[in-house]
């Protein structure tokens, strides 16, 4: 399916995820109902099987997590795809997942907790998703989209990452992206040189060896050379792999950073601060895990005042200031979730206003 | 001289780990044979559980993905759907199938997803040391059951044999016992007939074996195998309890 897509379509970001997915190759899905991404499992029972993939609604999220790792091992492209609850349900199996080195799509579409909380948008299972969420020591490559085409675009991208590194991979949005309606260009799948799955269980054939899926590891040293070996390859993700997006920071003296939706509300914040004689700019990170360190510590160099939105009461902040420079100020604006917790532009831009005014004025005499 | 018996194809020439006196080996070897003879071995994907079980990709020399506790059912499900074409059975323990694992076992079954489970019943945690299993027979003393299993607040033992042949799904269910040659011999036929089964695309077919552990149990090997024939088999009757072929 390369050939080139240039017409728009206007889809939700959830349907947009499990279009990507077809694109993507994605041969099985297993998924369990749940606000707000029950978009997702309806869209693909409907299509999957046309493709001659196969869709299973599993008896709970733990049993499609599992699934997910079966057909995985078996060397074929899954997903699964839940929010809040069902995404600590499936740890079990990301863990297990982690500690057999493989890959795997897994789609968050958060909203509100702890508990059964609410379904409105939030960002608080940023810190489940960027430090594995289960347990061992592990992480996973976590993706988070900010509009219906990256919806689309990460899905895809993904899947790729998780194959090439063979670490599971999450697309983290929440019930804004994945409810929302916008217009999209269906791109085809790239063209990526992806390795064999020459790992994978398919029955052993003939003459050929034995392959074995596991994360037992009582081997004497086994364990902690495999911890070493996942370090230095979630290193070589860091080198390769961190994507943001930055808007006018050339001249910034005041950068706000948020990522997903958030993003987006706060980039008309930082459109409304330009237009009122404010030199502000936005550094949105698009890879969550990992973390684009060094972009933040580039533009700490030469702006040294940061301010993290978040829909929660303070995670991604922490990466914030573990990023930048020790002279850079981080400062912090929240709304933790829950049902008309959405900040509007006006309100975070009166968060930018007055922490811009109030920057020290070592700031002016610079420039 | 001809060779009238050997070590099957489908198993590595590797001492195991388990207790003298033990099932496992026997099960092990039966469901070798049982691959052998069916001619399965290089299409076969072999899902460990976990507990004493869990060694399964050591013992068979085959693929084998190791799933999580209870999860073999789902993991199987999982490879089955990814690969239809290919043969794909469980191997799981009391604790592991009965307890933690319940969910995905009746659900696997329900849907008669094509995969063959078998199920290794010693009423007890064996691998953890002994714990109270799900089929842990009335009265019986476990390290978590010192005054004997209460069935007033414990519940009474699962007889997954017949539960699961309850179900739709279900293209075969047997009980089979490991002590008695007699007996060996009928495991090994119904574990063949199990697997033949998932070859024809009948459904869902399952095996409970039931099996003895010395060592948790705190007996000589001949005294276990004793409670096996003594004990477990009254409560939990040898036979077929589905079989679509009679449908």
């Amino acid at each position: 399916m390369n050939s080139p897509v240039t017409e728009k379509i206007f889809v939700k970001g959830n349907e947009a995820v499990a279009m990507a997915a077809l694109e993507a190759g994605c041969r099985c899905y297993f998924g369990y109902p749940i606000t707000p991404q029950s978009d997702i499992p309806e869209y693909l029972s409907r299509e999957l099987p046309k493709t001659g993939g196969e869709f299973l609604q599993a008896e709970s999220e733990i049993g499609a997590i599992n699934m997910l790792l079966g057909a995985s091992a078996a060397g074929v492209r899954a997903m699964t795809s839940s929010s809040g609850p069902g995404i600590s349900l499936k740890q079990e199996g990301i863990s297990y997942m982690a500690g057999s080195e493989l890959p795997g799509v897994i789609v968050d579409i958060m909203r509100q907790g702890p508990g059964l909380g609410g379904i409105d948008a939030s960002q608080a299972d940023y810190f489940q998703a960027t430090r594995g969420g289960g347990h061992g020591g592990y992480r996973i490559i976590v993706l988070a989209p900010n509009s219906v085409q990256e919806m689309y675009d990460l899905t895809m991208l993904a899947f790729d990452l998780s194959d090439l590194y063979r670490i599971p991979a999450m697309v983290l949005a929440d019930s804004v992206i994945g409810q929302m309606k916008e217009s999209i260009v269906a791109n085809a799948r790239p063209e990526v040189v992806l390795p064999e799955k020459g790992w994978a269980v398919r029955g052993r054939g003939e003459g050929t060896e034995q392959n074995v899926v596991k994360s037992l590891k009582l081997g004497d040293g086994e364990m902690e050379k495999f911890h070493w070996m996942m370090h230095d390859r979630y290193q070589l993700l860091a080198d390769k792999e961190n994507r943001w997006e930055e808007y006018q920071t050339d001249d910034a003296e005041l950068i706000v950073t948020a990522f997903g939706s958030t993003s987006r509300i706060s980039k008309t914040a930082v459109t409304m601060a330009r237009e009122a004689g404010m030199k502000v700019g936005l550094m949105r990170p698009v890879t969550l895990f990992p973390f684009p360190k060094p972009a933040y510590a580039a533009l700490s160099e030469r702006c040294k005042l940061f301010l993290t939105i978040e829909l929660s009461t303070g995670q991604m902040v922490d990466d914030v200031r573990l990023s930048v420079a020790r002279d850079a100020e981080v400062a912090f604006y929240g709304r933790p979730p829950g049902a008309g917790s959405l900040p509007t532009p006006e309100e975070l831009f009166e968060q930018i206003a007055h922490r811009y005014r109030a920057r020290p004025a070592v700031a002016e005499v610079t420039l | 001289m001809k060779q009238v018996f050997t070590r099957p194809e489908s198993l590595k020439d590797v001492p195991t780990h388990f207790c003298p006196g033990c099932n496992h080996g026997t099960v092990h070897r039966l469901v070798g044979e049982a691959i052998d003879d069916l001619g399965l071995r290089s299409e076969t994907i072999g899902v460990a559980s976990v507990g004493c079980s869990v060694f399964l990709y050591g013992y068979f020399d085959i693929d084998v993905i190791e799933a999580p506790h209870g999860r073999a059912p789902a993991v199987a499900t999982g490879a089955k759907r990814a690969r239809p074409d290919r043969i794909v059975f469980t191997y799981q323990g009391d604790g592991d199938l009965a307890a933690i694992g319940m969910s995905e076992i009746i659900h696997s079954a329900n849907r008669g997803e094509d995969i063959t489970v078998i199920f290794v019943n010693n009423t007890t945690y064996g691998m953890t040391g002994g714990q109270m299993a799900p089929t842990t027979l009335p009265g019986q003393k476990t390290s978590t059951s010192p005054y004997g299993r209460d069935v007033s607040k414990d519940g009474a033992p699962f007889k997954m044999a017949e539960l699961l042949a309850g179900l739709d799904g279900v293209a075969f269910s047997a009980r089979v016992s490991l002590d008695s040659p007699k007996n060996v011999l009928m495991a090994k036929k119904l574990i063949k007939t199990a697997f033949q089964y998932q070859v024809e695309k009948k459904g869902f077919s399952f095996i409970e074996a039931l099996s003895s552990c010395p060592t948790n149990w705190g007996m000589s090997p001949l005294a276990a195998n004793q409670r096996v024939t003594d004990e477990m088999v009254p409560y939990f009757p040898l036979g077929t309890y589905k079989n679509r072929a009679d449908l």
